[in-house]
């Protein structure tokens, strides 16, 4: 037997597909806050609307701008037609509520039945003059926050160019733009331009908090880069203009849908990058950025190092500690590479789905992590299977595990210490700034492990039971 | 179609696998496709199960739409009867799975041939059944298999216990306090000198179904999940049941009244009375409660009820029969059972309600402005938002109702929760009172003494804006922070990038 065999490229297997992570729909709980003017109709059954009730917890007391398109029996026998009920709700949500645009959401159970959402959109958006976005996050296809990249898909093809925007009053266009330019006057604004670089038009894609965006928009500011948008913006009003040869990059990496719309419908080019998740990654981010439009980056090692410096406290907790990725939100390449750079040895990265072309930087640049912290470059499982990842967990004994809710507590109670994964999707993670949010989660097991120390019950199952 | 924001009860497919995951060495294995298995995310996180969920899924994806499952299921079957070696195994179908028509009791069949445990098919329709219909026809169904099973292999348990026994129908996880009531049963069952046969689903095998006959009578303290067993186990060998349930003083009392004709038609001569009589005036405080000078500031207070058949049903009758408060709604959601709730509260209450939409109980609530609200968190909820007092008292519900505490609705323990439930839910009588009399609360400002009151630093226009977007409860903290960095810095303008920079360093 060969002793820790040096690998030189990163294992690609795949699995079963067994495994647990949340139904793509869930993506309208954060979708629907992030774009203030929009209503999320799910056409889905019982089960659908009994998983977002529950999955997301106590949001659906705030009177959501999002609701459950229930079918019945009559539905799916075809007894009843599709349009009319279609029409009958949505002029109720109109009535209601009044959006800007109303997202329907296509379940599996539209799919089997073959609803054809599609189809009866643009009829009804005629019919009841209020945008009509379609969107296919199913489980039938997708995981988790892929829900997301079907929404953003289907509205890169509703973003308007720069011809259509001057028809209309440019009214309240580019908000990031005004945010930043903050009332002030046309000349100071114009004045204010010159601290930017000549390049053409950027787009980021990928829904982010608000601050978070702000965040993002100044650190390219900062190296003279205009981001002429976002998408989503925070209302569909005010999506952004797209024009054939517009440069995007995104800001997440389960975004592969989005990006191909954009390449290839929209006529953009991709900016392919690693995404802004811990200073590293944020780093490299900018500076592919920067090298796409000639500029040279300034500051930006230094900026690093500072970040880095600040987080000392929470690097001794986790240096030469191993973790395990489960896998269920598309996050986990990124995690993983952050995390080997924090001094963490990560034996397996479980990933729902894996993009080769679109995490293409992401992967190179995690091979480079492991390859310059001298770690073993992890095995990447896609559509894992939980029953056996549950064993290797079981012989690897890793300090932490990565893993959804279904699997934490029976896991905790064998002694095992895990991070539960979706606590990543709704934390503010991007960024230089937001690094420590990231260790605030991943530290937090280890650092209960520390103030429990020495009670002696890390083990709560009686006899080892069968998993 | 139906516009839904809210839903009581949940798809049929949860009925089935809370009966499942409540036997022991039972596994489910869901033919779904992915993300449909939150139900082991529902148990792991309310339960706090120290053990995996029982649960998996088949996985239903683009190419079953295209093909069919074809040796998927069986493979699925075949495979965690190797690994987990389960006793049964219950193939349940869900919405997706039940459109596609799959012939499934045929996968059944084949994956019978080839596995040790058991294989069953879960025989519920999506499109006409809820969870807790779904529960009560799957005990009925893994019952009913059991027994037949038996009969043909001639093991059937046969004969009476020498003892009055009984057999506890419906406790199961997932449900309302479920697990403390099972505890507060089994000790009423103690005390009354019953031997506790069986007790199903929660915690049973299903190779002990075969014992069930052996009981005197079958208790089954829920209405909406074991009466159908209970039938079967009627029709089949003349086991007799009760099907009151034990909630309140004297619901409790009525109960043990019931048990004691039971086993006294079968000739156990026995007589409870004293037993009775003892616990409601000395053992429960309830009773005495009601005579209290607490109770009487609660009399003809206004309350609104709504929850499941069994809980809000009981709910009502011990609001108005033994605190005297005035009942002014009580609604269920159990639709298909309506008629059994309007019998059981109709005497005791102004209104009756039976619905599914948690609107029409919002507005009905907001149009009664009751002094305390009995409902699920649904109700809750609408209770904060009208500042109106609120206990829960059905699912659905949160983590913060699976308490770690003994608290059981039923039995004589339980009349002393749901007082104390009841009187800490209405404002406190006196205090009431001398609100009244004094024109409210204090109402003076709060005086500051934190760092921010006198600032001397000035907020630029956008940090205001972006400290406005951070969520109100750390608002404050951030900008403490924030301003203790400028000081320390010498900085008396706040930009973004301040902000920024005080986050990066503190991790304000």
């Amino acid at each position: 037997m060969t002793v820790a065999q040096e690998t030189t490229a990163l294992k690609f297997e795949c699995e079963t597909g067994n495994y647990h992570t949340f139904c793509p729909i869930s993506c309208v709980a954060w979708l629907y806050q992030k774009i203030e003017d929009s209503f999320f109709l799910v056409i889905g059954t019982k089960t659908c609307g009994y998983f977002l009730q529950n999955a997301m917890g106590v949001m659906i007391f705030a009177e959501p701008r999002y609701a459950m398109a229930e079918l019945e029996e009559g539905d799916i026998a075809a007894k009843l037609n599709d349009y009319d009920e279609l029409k009958r709700l949505c002029l109720q949500i109109k009535r209601d509520r009044n959006p800007s645009v109303i997202v329907w959401i296509g379940t599996c159970t539209t799919e089997i039945i073959k609803m054809d959402l599609e189809g009866l959109a643009p009829k009804l958006e005629a019919e009841i003059g209020i945008p009509i976005v379609v969107a296919r996050a199913n489980g039938l296809d997708y995981a988790f926050t892929q829900g997301e990249d079907t929404v953003l898909a289907a509205m890169a093809v509703r973003c308007p160019t720069g011809a259509q925007v001057k028809e209309e009053d440019q009214g309240d266009r580019n908000s990031i733009q005004k945010l930043l330019n903050f009332g002030r006057k046309k000349e100071e604004v114009k004045q204010e331009d010159s601290e930017y670089v000549e390049h053409p038009p950027l787009v980021l894609f990928g829904s982010l908090p608000d601050p978070v965006v702000t965040n993002l928009t100044l650190e390219l500011k900062k190296q003279g880069v205009k981001v002429s948008g976002w998408l989503p913006a925070k209302r569909y009003t005010e999506l952004p203009v797209i024009e054939e040869g517009n440069y995007v990059c995104g800001v997440n990496p389960f975004l592969s849908r989005t990006a191909t719309t954009l390449m290839r419908r929209r006529k953009c080019k991709l900016i392919g990058a690693p995404f802004p998740i811990g200073p590293d990654g944020t780093r490299a981010w900018l500076e592919k950025i920067c090298s796409v439009f000639g500029i040279e980056p300034g500051g930006l090692a230094e900026r690093e190092a500072q970040i880095w410096e600040n987080l000392e406290d929470y690097l001794q907790l986790i240096r030469g500690k191993s973790v395990f990725f489960m896998g269920d939100n598309l996050l986990e390449i990124s995690l993983a590479r952050f995390l080997v750079r924090c001094g963490m040895t990560v034996p397996e990265i479980g990933i729902p789905y894996m993009d080769k072309r679109y995490q293409k930087a992401e992967l190179e640049l995690l091979e480079k992590t492991c390859n310059e912290m001298g770690v073993a470059l992890p095995k990447i499982v896609e559509k894992p299977d939980n029953y056996n990842q549950i064993q290797r967990i079981k012989e690897l004994q890793p300090d932490l595990v990565i893993t959804g809710m279904a699997h934490a507590n029976p896991l905790e109670a064998r002694g095992i210490s895990t991070k539960w994964s979706v606590e990543f999707t709704f934390a503010q993670i991007h960024g230089f700034t937001n690094s420590r949010d990231i260790l605030e989660l991943v530290t937090r097991p280890l650092r209960r492990n520390n103030s429990l120390k020495g009670l002696g019950w890390e083990k709560l199952v009686k006899e080892e039971a069968k998993v | 179609m139906k516009l839904a924001y809210w839903m009581y009860a949940g798809p049929a497919h949860i009925g089935t696998l809370r009966i499942a995951s409540s036997f022991k060495n039972v596994h489910a294995i869901m033919h779904a496709p992915l993300g449909d298995d939150y139900f082991n995310v529902m148990r792991s996180m309310l339960e706090r199960e120290r053990d995996f969920t029982p649960v998996t899924a088949s996985i239903v994806d683009r190419n079953v739409l295209a093909r069919g499952s074809q040796e998927k299921v069986v493979d699925n079957i075949v495979r965690k009867d190797k690994e987990e070696t389960p006793d049964l195994i219950v193939l349940t179908p869900t919405c997706t799975s039940s459109i596609l028509q799959e012939d499934l009791e045929n996968f059944v069949s084949r994956a019978q041939l080839e596995s040790r445990c058991d294989v069953l098919l879960a025989d519920v329709n999506h499109y006409r059944v809820n969870e807790l219909q779904a529960s009560d026809r799957t005990l009925e169904q893994i019952v009913k298999f059991y027994l037949n099973q038996a009969r043909k292999q001639e093991t059937l348990a046969a004969g009476k216990t020498e003892k009055p026994s009984v057999n506890i129908i419906g406790t199961s996880t997932l449900g309302f306090h479920n697990q403390h009531d099972c505890i507060e049963l089994q000790r009423l069952m103690g005390d009354l000198g019953i031997e506790v046969n069986e007790v199903i689903p929660e915690g049973a095998l299903v190779t002990n179904l075969k014992n069930l006959p052996r009981a005197w009578f079958n208790l089954v303290p829920y209405r909406e999940v074991g009466l159908m067993a209970a039938n079967y186990l009627k029709e089949e060998f003349g086991t007799p049941y009760v099907d009151i349930t034990p909630m309140g003083v004297v619901e409790t009392a009525r109960c043990i009244r019931k048990i004691q004709d039971c086993l006294n038609e079968q000739g156990a001569n026995v007589d409870y009375e004293a037993y009775i009589n003892n616990q409601t005036l000395y053992v429960s405080q309830a009773a005495w409660f009601s005579r209290s000078i607490d109770c009487q500031n609660l009399t003809g207070k206004k309350a609104v009820v709504f929850g499941d058949n069994t809980h809000a049903a009981a709910m009502t009758k011990i609001l108005a029969r033994e605190m005297g408060i005035h009942v002014v709604l009580a609604g269920t959601y159990c639709k298909y059972d309506g008629d059994w709730f309007k019998e059981q509260v109709s005497e005791y209450c102004d209104e009756v309600l039976i619905s599914e939409d948690n609107g029409e109980i919002g507005d009905a609530i907001a149009r009664i402005e009751p002094a305390a609200i009995f409902g699920t968190q649904m109700e809750r909820h609408v209770g904060k938002r009208l500042n109106i007092p609120c206990g829960v008292i059905a699912a659905p519900i949160h983590i913060q109702n699976f308490p770690i505490g003994y608290k059981p609705f039923l039995g004589y323990e339980g009349t002393n929760q749901i007082a104390d439930l009841v009187y800490n839910s209405f404002t406190l009588g006196m205090e009431d009172h001398l609100l009244e009399i004094f024109g409210g609360h204090d109402t003076k400002e709060v005086i500051h003494k934190g760092i921010s009151a006198d600032s001397d630093l000035s907020w630029t226009k956008e940090a205001q804006g972006e400290l406005k977007k951070i969520p109100g409860f750390v608002r404050g903290k951030v900008k403490r922070n924030t301003e203790k960095f400028a000081r320390d810095r010498n900085l008396n303008e706040i930009t973004i990038e301040v902000m920024y920079a005080a986050k990066e360093a503190v991790g304000a």
